[in-house]
């Protein structure tokens, strides 16, 4: 179903407005990641992924996303940040080494940059 | 008749729960954010409120997207602490005061707010970790008052208007104090202030908005519902939208307040870190 005739929001440079097309879009991989919450789901995912991402029904895009690890193309694959925090959970990767990824810095230089925005 | 004592604001940042458990409260990069809560600890001491009502946004624990809440309210026995993703250590339940609940629910229908009630609510971070701020050791802090929780949705928009927050706010101070029992009550916003976890943007952080909402908040927050919902998310971050937590819990607080504390501190994981403590004024 194409919905874009309802999308109101003008954009924002480097921010994806997570709503219901959002929401259409990443329902499979975000529900795989909300089963992460649970510790025997984490592990089920470390053994299998491939089968683990099979059973909730991932694309090809979502798939390779989550191989890859790469959390710019889980968001533009309909993944939601709070969802794909517990992703992250898994390979023990917190805020700042998702936002170095994603700003494409080193951590060191992310979080300097969040020092920088005190000042 | 339950009476609001006043309104406690802070972030609720997972990092924080670790540095906690981890004791860091005199380290360098902790100490200039835990000093910010000795003086509401105080206020707490002398007080003692019966009730907290922590208003704060689940993060994927609580509720998913295939049924998203904009506004619920918890009428539990207790409140679990569960397993949000990380294995951290989770902490014993925390009382609840379902008979206060579905006398708020009540009376928030009645009001016209269509909330959505639980008699069961896990509870993430969001608002654990100002209750562990507030009431150190918490659950198990002996001043540890009872709790109903209270979430609404900043994981997908539509989210509420500022505006909304507020009025919810309005709303529930009448539902609380047309409660018959004497009780003392705070009402705890959590969450913010600017912060943005995902894409490009990520590690925004607006030092000047942060400032200018915890000067309005006091004493002109009606200024703050003329900012939209996509302004909120350009000037706050995507996930600074939880300042409606903290206009949600100035709205309960009635016209005029009394800022007692007020602490502010950059950065605190990815985000600006805000604490208040708003006295009402009868
Ligand atoms: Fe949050």
């Amino acid at each position: 179903m194409d919905i874009t005739e309802f999308d109101h929001h003008s954009p924002i440079p480097g921010t994806t407005i997570f709503d219901g097309k959002m929401a259409m879009k990443g329902y499979a991989l975000n529900k795989m990641c909300y089963s992460f919450n649970g510790a025997a789901a984490r592990a089920q995912y470390l053994a299998d992924p491939e089968a683990y991402m099979e059973k909730f029904g991932l694309n090809d895009e979502q798939k390779q996303a989550c191989r890859d690890k790469d959390v710019l193309a889980m968001i533009a694959a309909g993944g939601n940040i709070y969802y794909l925090a517990k992703f992250a959970g898994i390979y023990r990767l917190d805020v700042q080494d998702i936002g170095a990824q994603q700003t494409g810095m080193t951590k060191e230089e992310f979080k300097e940059k969040l020092r920088k925005a005190g000042d | 008749m339950a009476k609001i004592l006043g309104g406690l604001t802070t972030s609720h940042i997972p990092a924080v729960g670790n540095a906690i458990h981890n004791g860091l409260f005199d380290d360098p990069y902790w100490k200039p954010f835990f000093d910010g809560y000795p003086p509401i600890r105080a206020w707490l001491d002398e007080h003692k409120p019966d009730l907290a009502i922590n208003i704060y946004n689940d993060h994927g624990l609580g509720f998913f997207l295939d049924r998203m809440p904009t506004f619920a309210i918890g009428a539990a026995h207790e409140y679990r602490n569960e397993d949000e993703g990380w294995g951290i250590p989770q902490l014993p339940p925390f009382p609840g005061a379902p008979e206060v609940s579905w006398h708020i629910i009540e009376s928030m229908v009645e009001q016209e707010f269509d909330i959505t009630s639980c008699q069961e609510l896990p509870v993430d971070h969001g608002f654990v970790v100002p209750m562990q701020l507030f009431w150190p050791g918490a659950p198990n802090n002996p001043d540890m008052p009872r709790t109903i929780p209270i979430s609404a949705n900043t994981v997908q928009h539509p989210i509420p208007t500022l505006k909304r927050a507020l009025d919810f706010g309005k709303a529930l101070r009448r539902a609380i104090q047309s409660y018959p029992e004497d009780l003392k009550v705070v009402v705890l916003g959590t969450g913010g202030l600017s912060h943005q976890l995902d894409g490009e943007r990520a590690g925004f952080i607006n030092k000047e908005f942060d400032q200018y909402c915890m000067e309005k908040i006091v004493d002109d927050p009606e200024a703050l519902t003329k900012i939209s919902r996509m302004e909120l998310v350009e000037k706050a971050g995507a996930q600074g939208t939880e300042f409606l937590m903290w206009m949600m819990m100035r709205g309960a607080l009635g016209d005029k307040v009394v800022r007692r504390h007020s602490n502010y501190h950059i950065p605190i994981s990815n985000t600006g870190a805000g604490t208040m403590l708003l006295e009402c004024v009868e």
